[in-house]
């Protein structure tokens, strides 16, 4: 069923897409940040997002985090509207209520961690399944330690953020956003903050996430050898528009569009 | 000209000692009432409501712009009045409470404002409630720094305390008066209640130091 500007009241069927962008605007005042954008994510996907700075790219994160409101178009999760809810057939912006309801879908990585600094590396993790999903503590706590244990960080559960490196940080930054179960998570260029030397630590727990889990990706990120090694698509986005998207081994092997190879062949440069 | 007398002064002490009682429930009682109702007032600013946020704006500004006394007074002789009849104590309570926790508002709105806008954000991406963002992320992190400037506001509201003898609070100026009035003598019992109230002032600023410190740790900033 379609409300009346044409969006799907919900989507259904077996092809849903994990994440739907259909039409998304964004603006800031007379600046366009993102225009038309369209763009589905299936469940299970690793998907990247590249970019020159000002292209949007972290936009489209934070507008599914529902960080940022909207000015057009509709996004769906799991087949049902985030942006918007559905009211007497046709689609209406999103209240606190509803985004309540559709963001418990999605977990998201910051650039600079955004640790709670007064709780330790496993309060951190613990508080949303405490205190956001009901979880006891007992069963939040064993919750967290084994993903603490997953991205190598049990041994500094009791430790507060301030006496972790910035690797050490992100890793529980990723433990404490799985540790609410979400079926999308958006990384935001989560190793653009860190010393060279800890990038691998963090990359390597991302990756193990996507051998090991069926969970639905965005990441956004400026590293291009890690984007080439673990997406399943690569979204190149320029002013506010895909601009080329594939396969990494496309995208970066082949890629068709002049700003593309313009955009690849200085980053190449750079490094 | 300048006789100290010693056995007048440890006379009146008892008396001195059970007002420095009354001084420090009267401030005790005073900043709770702030402590609460400050937040409270910084909270209400915070509302989507432009209505609300205005109204309390304008009503913290109209009580920090007009004097404490003044305020003391009206609660206590206008407010019958309007039918409020109020014993002095209560009135000095709500009228110094109310005061200082415009004062206080002030200090927690420049604490919850020093929260970085990241720490807003990862309580969104955890999915809390408005209450919950409050309560378990932004006013632990916003106390700290508002720590110092809460501190000097305990010493304000307690030096402020004979403002309260005004209305017959029986509090260590109202005290001191009446001891020199029915003795004919003043220079002991305002010499002793300057000495009390430096002896209270100036380790309290210390304590709180501590405390500052103490907080600081045990939430790992």
């Amino acid at each position: 069923m379609l409300d009346k500007t044409g969006f799907p009241l919900e989507m259904t069927g077996e092809d849903t897409p994990m994440v739907s962008f259909r039409k998304v605007r964004k603006s800031y005042g007379a600046l366009t940040v993102l225009d038309d954008l369209d763009l589905d994510v299936s469940a299970g996907e690793m998907v990247s997002i590249i970019g020159p700075s000002g292209s949007g790219k972290t936009t489209v994160l934070r507008m599914l985090m529902t960080l940022e409101r909207i000015n057009g178009g509709v996004i769906y999760v799991d087949g049902q509207p985030l942006t918007h809810m559905p009211k007497g057939g046709q689609l209406v912006p999103a209240n606190e209520r509803h985004l309540r309801s559709r963001r418990a879908d999605i977990g998201m990585c910051f650039q600079h961690f955004n640790l709670f600094p007064h709780m330790t590396a496993l309060e951190n993790c613990m508080e949303g399944p405490v205190q956001v999903l009901g979880l006891s503590k007992a069963e939040a706590r064993d919750r967290s330690e084994e993903l603490l244990e997953m991205v190598g960080m049990i041994s500094k559960k009791d430790q507060h953020p301030s006496r972790l490196s910035g690797g050490q940080q992100q890793r529980v930054a990723i433990a404490r956003a799985l540790a609410m179960r979400p079926k999308v998570m958006l990384f935001d260029e989560v190793t653009s903050a860190l010393d060279p030397e800890v990038i691998g630590e963090v990359t390597n727990v991302i990756r193990q996430l996507v051998s090991e889990h069926n969970l639905t990706m965005l990441m956004v990120t400026h590293q291009m050898g890690f984007a080439r090694d673990i997406s399943d698509r690569v979204c190149f986005f320029y002013g506010g528009r895909i601009e080329e998207q594939g396969p990494p081994a496309e995208l970066f092997g082949n890629p068709q569009r002049e700003r593309t190879q313009q955009f690849l062949s200085a980053v190449r440069e750079a490094v | 000209m300048f006789d100290w007398k010693w056995d007048f002064t440890w006379e009146i002490l008892p008396r001195l000692v059970y007002a420095t009682g009354n001084t420090l429930i009267a401030a005790g009682a005073g900043y709770v009432i702030a402590v609460v109702l400050g937040l409270m007032l910084a909270l209400a600013q915070r509302t989507p409501s432009k209505a609300l946020t205005f109204t309390v704006r304008e009503f913290v500004e109209f009580i920090r712009s007009t004097p404490l006394i003044l305020q003391i007074f009206f609660v206590f002789y206008v407010g019958p009045q309007f039918g409020i009849r109020l014993s002095p104590w209560m009135s000095g309570m709500i009228a110094i409470g109310l005061h200082y926790a415009c004062y206080l508002s002030e200090v927690y709105r420049g604490g919850i404002e020093s929260v970085p806008k990241g720490q807003w954000e990862a309580a969104i991406a955890l999915n809390m409630t408005t209450a919950q963002k409050y309560r378990r992320v932004i006013i632990p992190q916003a106390i700290p720094p508002a720590l110092a400037g809460m501190g000097n506001y305990l010493v304000g509201i307690f030096k402020d305390t004979p403002m309260l003898s005004v209305i017959g609070v029986a509090e260590l100026i109202h005290t001191a008066n009446a001891i020199g009035s029915e003795n004919y003598r003043f220079l002991e019992p305002y010499t002793m209640v300057g000495i009390i109230f430096l002896a209270i002032s100036l380790p309290a600023a210390g304590v709180i130091r501590l405390f500052e410190g103490y907080v600081r740790r045990k939430l790992g900033l």
